[in-house]
């Protein structure tokens, strides 16, 4: 492998693994603050076709973003009442916010544009461009370097910078302010947050909007910058993905970039590459496609260090009387 | 605490959540331009006024039944099975390896051994998760989903690279034999005079559906098993003091649950396809988690839901042939019983739980 296709396939990472990292974070958000969520790939789905129909409607891309995030943020609402208000099962609703989406989006493409549950494709100002960094046509002559500023580090949509910027923000975010604390201490003792007199209910409506918020990010990203135009389906299991780099990282947002960069390097191997050629064996693509899976399992089961959720994952928070 | 009575909460939550479904999907219908009276009309002319129909709606609930009872025996233990899909997957291999490399003398002894093969797949590929959640602990929906990824690749690899025919194009394997396929209810109701189901795949495999919910009913009703597994599912610590296994009541409850799942692909690949293709489960496993939900985990309540969605789904595909509303808007119904049976079950409950409290104190 020379070195322009190395390149090549680190470029497409770093484009297939800013959608998995967004939605990674949405999760990361929603489960240290004890709210289990896979729903994850239903609200980008979700984002993804609004996002992409009104920049196709309206031709600017930053209403379709606008109009992404919404969706994702009303299918949030609803895993909030399901989950905090109605103290229903979190699983159960996620799985019924990714069938909403699924069934939601097909139904109104076909309503709205007719061309059999997808949206036109998006032309100029209808999607996010590349923004060319300033000093890539200095640094185009240095051998090396040139070749990488240009490829890898430039020429990314505006959304990939800000998904990167995310890391050090929600590391901060976490660690380093009253809310982070606040947002941890709920996911592993609420009862205690409670005591100190914060609302639960309050802080987890928060954390559930902002994990909205990033999973509209993600799936405006697939549509309107990854992709030109919605298509049915698009998310293609990458919310599952999420979630699996999600627990890959325990939880942990540095990690997490770590762990989106691997599923999105599989990604970008398996789309390159159909079976690799070892010379002593084949690699299936198939089983490029279902590594993430298989690494997650094998991380689950805690054979390679120990992934431990936030204790109070998953349960709802009924308060003492 | 008062209660309110048993009847209410078995029969009267499922009705009224499925009410307010209905209500939303008329209002998606309207939404989108189209008369929903005249769509429901639709549904109802295709899928239950013509024998053909019914053989549509009965072949469709007999994979909802079985994947509605493997979800449902999962929730007895208290266990969230969402990888009935993948065993399900991993069942019609069991199917089509015992139909294609085993010489059967005729159709039911066929059935017979291809279920016994398609139950030991599906429960095979439910035992890891089991075991990881028993033993070590982690969470058994995320193990379950892992496996239904892995499962399409397996899959994907075995037909494409192992069994398909030689020449072959589509990833399938070859046609089963002629002793291996199953007969229709057109076989077996059609007179000499009048065909009946006539070109509808609904097979005999509805009666070995029919005979599961039976079977499940006195395994969680009548069995010690089956109660060690209520027991489990009520209260682990209790179970664990009364001396009942966690970890064999975590592995045999998954066992039996992905054993029922993988035999839903009897139906589609040796009732209806005769070969395996790649896309034999049709969603079925995750329809499993509605119809539990909405049968209440009891094998008769299974049984009503899965005709239920035998119908929306055969409905959905006249809708779909006639009108301009895609067969997506079943996924949307789907959801939203999903949604108000299972997790937005408290919404519904609990001011009917007051109301019921209200009249009592009243009288």
């Amino acid at each position: 492998m020379d070195f322009a296709t190395l390149l090549q396939v680190l470029d497409s990472t770093v484009r297939l693994a800013t959608p998995l990292l967004l939605a990674c974070l949405a999760g990361l958000f929603s489960e240290r603050a004890g709210i289990f969520d896979i729903g994850l790939e239903g609200k980008m789905l979700a984002a993804a076709f609004f996002s992409a129909a009104i920049a196709a409607i309206t031709g600017d891309v930053w209403m379709g973003l606008g109009a992404g995030i919404l969706a994702s943020l009303a299918l949030s609402v609803l895993h909030g009442l399901a989950s905090i208000t109605f103290r229903g099962n979190q699983l159960i609703s996620g799985v019924a916010i990714n069938f909403l989406a699924a069934g939601l989006t097909v139904l109104i493409a076909q309503d709205w544009f007719s061309q059999g549950g997808r949206t036109p494709s998006l032309i100029g100002a209808g999607r996010f461009e590349p923004i060319i960094l300033p000093g890539t046509a200095e640094l185009a002559g240095v051998p090396i370097i040139g070749p990488i500023y240009a490829e890898l580090i430039s020429g990314h949509s505006i959304l990939v910078y800000v998904a990167f910027a995310m890391v050090p923000l929600t590391w901060w975010l976490l660690y380093r302010t009253r809310f982070g604390l606040r947002l941890r201490a709920v996911g592993e003792a609420p009862e205690a947050v409670d005591t100190a007199g914060v609302s639960v209910v309050g802080l987890r409506y928060v954390v559930v909007g902002i994990c909205g918020i990033l999973c509209g990010i993600a799936g405006a990203y697939l549509a309107t910058a990854l992709q030109a135009g919605f298509v049915k389906d698009m998310t293609a299991g990458r919310g599952f993905i999420a979630l699996a780099a999600l627990i890959f990282a325990k939880w942990r947002p540095w990690y997490a970039l770590y762990a989106c960069l691997l599923f999105g390097l599989l990604q970008a191997v398996a789309l390159r590459y159909q079976n690799i050629d070892l010379g002593a064996f084949v690699v299936p693509v198939q089983f490029m496609d279902a590594l993430p899976y298989i690494l997650t399992v094998v991380i689950l089961a805690g054979f390679v260090g120990k992934a431990i959720p936030p204790r109070a994952g998953g349960e709802p928070y009924v308060k003492e009387r | 605490m008062d209660k309110m009575p048993g009847w209410a909460d078995a029969v009267l939550v499922p009705l009224i959540s499925l009410l307010l479904a209905a209500i939303l999907s008329a209002l998606v219908i309207i939404g989108i331009g189209e008369d929903p009276v005249a769509a429901f009309k639709l549904m109802v002319d295709g899928a239950l006024m013509r024998s053909s129909g019914w053989g549509y709606t009965l072949y469709y609930a007999t994979n909802f039944i079985f994947t509605g009872l493997a979800v449902a025996v999962a929730f007895h233990a208290r266990l969230f099975n969402i990888g009935g899909e993948g065993q399900a997957m991993i069942g019609g291999l069991g199917v089509a390896l015992a139909c294609l490399y085993i010489p059967w003398p005729n159709w039911y002894v066929a059935l017979l051994g291809a279920t016994v093969s398609a139950a030991l797949f599906g429960a095979m590929w439910a035992l890891i998760p089991a075991y990881l959640q028993a033993k070590r602990g982690s969470h058994i929906v995320i193990t379950t989903i892992m496996f239904n990824f892995i499962a399409a690749a397996v899959l994907n690899y075995i037909l494409v690279n192992i069994l398909r025919p030689q020449g072959a194009m589509d990833p399938a394997t070859a046609r089963f034999p002629e002793a291996a396929q199953l007969p229709t209810f057109q076989d077996m109701f059609s007179t000499a005079e009048t065909a009946m189901f006539r070109g509808a795949p609904a097979n005999v495999t509805f009666f070995l559906a029919i005979f599961m919910c039976l079977a499940v009913w006195v395994l969680i009703w009548r069995t010690k098993l089956g109660y060690e597994i209520r027991a489990f599912g009520q209260s682990e610590s209790a179970a664990k003091y009364a001396g009942i296994s966690p970890v064999k009541i975590t592995v045999v409850a998954m066992l039996i649950s992905g054993g029922l799942a993988g035999m839903m692909a009897l139906n589609t690949t040796m009732g209806e396809a005769e070969r395996l293709v790649m896309n034999a489960t049709e969603g079925a496993g995750f329809i499993g988690i509605a119809v539990a939900l909405m049968g209440r985990s009891h094998p008769l309540g299974v049984l009503l839901a899965a005709l239920l969605f035998g119908f929306l789904y055969q409905g959905g595909a006249e809708l779909a042939l006639w009108t301009n509303i895609p067969r997506e808007l079943i996924v949307v119904i789907q959801a939203l019983v999903i949604l108000f049976t299972g997790a937005l079950d408290n919404m519904v409950r609990m001011p009917l739980e007051k109301l019921f409290l209200a009249s009592r104190r009243k009288a």
